[in-house]
């Protein structure tokens, strides 16, 4: 039975799980609970790729009603790929949750706490499953609400005006997506992707079919929080407690930009948006210039949770740059890049929070001599901030060398030393930690102790991970390499 | 407004009512208008005016915050366990069909009618418990 229903299971198990935290309502037992869905939801997740990978197109029709009418849930090597990162983050960080959440968490919140962390995880997985346009939208709301609260419940009260923030941006981003769906709901009679790529066409030349993409796609670039619509972000990561800021830069952004993926590759085509619309002339530039600017932002931060959260924005730039480049080598580039960033930014955003739960800052003056006071800690925030800059043997050097070969491969060079160039940019946001973190001596030279064994898991799983798929790189670039080639060539 | 002897007795008046109309509309939405939503709106808004007479700890007294914070679940969980059941009865997630193979169209409405309970249950107690938070608000000094 499970081998039939595998697609709405990976959607139901946490969409019931997340009711039930609020009746469980204990602390340990709703963490202990909610860990073991995320746990599911990963084998759930990886048994579906295998199928995938095995089988091609998975669809799945919701209530027993056929494809065109009825909400069908399709699943292809993309969004399987997408599937699987959302749950392995989700379930790695569980293990951090534990001691996190009940430092940072009031202790009458936690089964809320939980609550929206399974709701979030069900949106995420839920706009990645579907093959219905309205139906992402309805996902959409569901992981943005969700995580709306949950960075408004970060200690700081700074916290409740980055959640209010984010929320007018996200707001706005989700109506134009829906206005964007709406007309072209207006033009088809049809919601259903795959039907709506057959019946698009023959609009192309009218003028609702460019308002529609142009309001889409607005949309989309607020929700991936592409340069400049990107101002929502820092302070939302910045404020949020440290699980959520992980949770949230390895999979939120990720899933808008597969997303975006879908809408421009699938559902308009590649020939329309890239050929005759030019959107390549926007993209490619725009992320350029926000690799340059909010890395050079990133530099002149003193927070360091803020810092990330800029880096964040750059490396968007570099996945958005891999899919301007509209060949099979950039998309993999973009899509490996969506993989390894994941694992590396949540293995720093839990670095910082390790640091946060003994020192309670994540303002870089504070963190003075802290290679030697956290000496483990501070060795994972440094490996996997070489992966950031893209050093051979990381993921960062896999995702990068896609890029510049594509870069390469459609000869133009410039773009290739640009993107190069702003490597170093990242070598000196991350060595500017490192410079303070071991050579610059603290007030006071104790040594602190380690963070608890439970969230050096999750953290070293990570960062493990990051040096794993730098080495091995056999699933992450081939999974996306056929991605690429499903998204460009055969479209469906 | 306790002590207003018109908005007192008027109130008592109505709230019964609006109470047996919200299920009027939640259990007659599949013959005319209405549904679960807009039935949970209705039976939080006998709430809402009961509060705003009588006060939010008398409210809180009857509507305890505890039991809507389970509701708010429960509605969920039986939406979600309508389609669970479909599901192990060997049909598709939400495929009502299930409910009564012999009878397709009975079986959908069968499917549907619990279904909605559930968005009303949810509606309603969401409603109350937004209601509450921001009655129970003090102002900052």
């Amino acid at each position: 039975m499970i081998d039939m229903h595998l697609p709405i299971l990976l959607i139901v198990v946490p969409l019931v799980s997340a009711p039930l935290c609020v009746l469980l309502r204990q602390k340990t037992l709703v963490w202990a609970f909610a860990s073991l869905v995320c746990v599911a939801s990963l084998g759930l997740a990886s048994m579906l790729l295998i199928r995938v990978l095995e089988e091609g197109v998975i669809s799945y029709a919701i209530g027993g009603w056929i494809a065109p009418w009825g909400i069908e849930y399709r699943v292809d090597t993309i969004n399987a790929y997408v599937l699987l990162l959302v749950s392995i983050i989700a379930a790695v960080l569980m293990f951090f949750a534990l001691p996190s959440v009940v430092d940072e968490v009031s202790g009458k919140q936690h089964y809320l706490f939980y609550t929206a962390y399974l709701l979030c995880l069900t949106g995420l997985m839920g706009i990645a499953i579907t093959g219905d346009a309205f139906n992402v939208f309805v996902f959409l709301e569901i992981s943005s609400l969700s995580s709306y609260t949950l960075i408004a419940m970060g200690r700081d009260r700074r916290a409740l005006t980055a959640s209010y923030q984010y929320l007018i941006m996200g707001t706005l981003g989700a109506t134009f997506i829906v206005i964007g769906i709406g007309l072209m709901y207006m033009m088809t009679g049809t919601l259903n992707m795959f039907d709506l790529s057959q019946r698009l066409p023959p609009m192309f030349e009218t003028r609702t079919a460019m308002v529609a993409f142009a309001f889409l796609t607005v949309g989309m670039l607020i929700k991936l929080a592409m340069f400049p619509l990107h101002m929502w972000l820092p302070n939302a990561y910045c404020y949020a407690p440290s699980l959520v800021t992980a949770f949230l830069a390895a999979t939120a952004t990720k899933v808008s930009i597969y997303v975006f993926l879908r809408f421009t590759f699938t559902v308009w085509g590649a020939e329309f948006v890239f050929e005759k619309l030019n959107l390549d002339i926007f993209l490619i530039p725009l992320s350029l210039i926000g690799i340059y600017v909010t890395s050079l932002s990133a530099i002149y931060q003193t927070n360091i949770k803020r810092l990330l959260a800029y880096s964040s924005v750059a490396q968007i730039g570099y996945m958005m740059l891999g899919i301007g480049f509209v060949s099979v080598t950039g998309l993999t580039g973009g899509i490996v890049h969506l993989f390894n960033h994941a694992l590396m930014k949540a293995a720093l955003f839990l670095a910082a929070g390790c640091v946060v739960l003994r020192l309670g800052s994540s303002n870089l003056a504070d963190w003075k001599g802290l290679g030697r006071r956290m000496p483990v800690t501070m060795a994972a925030f440094v490996l996997a901030g070489l992966s950031l800059i893209g050093v051979p043997l990381t993921v960062g050097f896999i995702s990068k060398w896609y890029l510049i070969l594509a870069a390469l491969e459609a000869g133009w060079w410039p773009i290739a030393l640009l993107a190069l160039l702003s490597s170093l940019l990242a070598v000196v946001y991350v060595w500017r930690v490192v410079e303070v973190a071991y050579f610059q001596k603290a007030d006071d030279d104790s040594k602190i102790k380690e963070a608890p064994l439970m969230m050096q898991i999750s953290m070293w799983g990570l960062t493990g991970a990051t040096l794993y798929f730098g080495i091995q790189t056999d699933l992450t670039v081939n999974v996306a390499q056929r991605a690429a080639g499903l998204l460009i060539g055969v479209t469906p | 407004m306790k002590h207003e002897s018109i908005p007192r007795v008027v109130s008592k008046w109505f709230i019964p009512p609006i109470l047996l109309f919200a299920l009027y509309v939640q259990f007659h939405g599949d013959f005319g208008p209405g549904g679960g939503f807009q039935a949970g709106v209705i039976f939080a808004a006998a709430v809402v005016l009961y509060t705003l007479i009588f006060g939010l700890q008398a409210a809180k007294q009857i509507v305890k915050p505890r039991i809507i914070e389970t509701l708010v679940a429960l509605g969920v969980l039986l939406y979600a366990g309508t389609g669970l059941v479909s599901l192990f009865l060997g049909y598709n997630f939400l495929d009502y069909t299930a409910l009564d193979p012999a009878d397709p169209p009975h079986g959908q409405h069968l499917g549907i009618f619990l279904v909605e309970l559930g968005v009303g249950i949810t509606v309603a107690a969401v409603m109350i418990a937004i209601f509450f938070a921001f009655a129970g608000r003090r102002r900052l000094r």
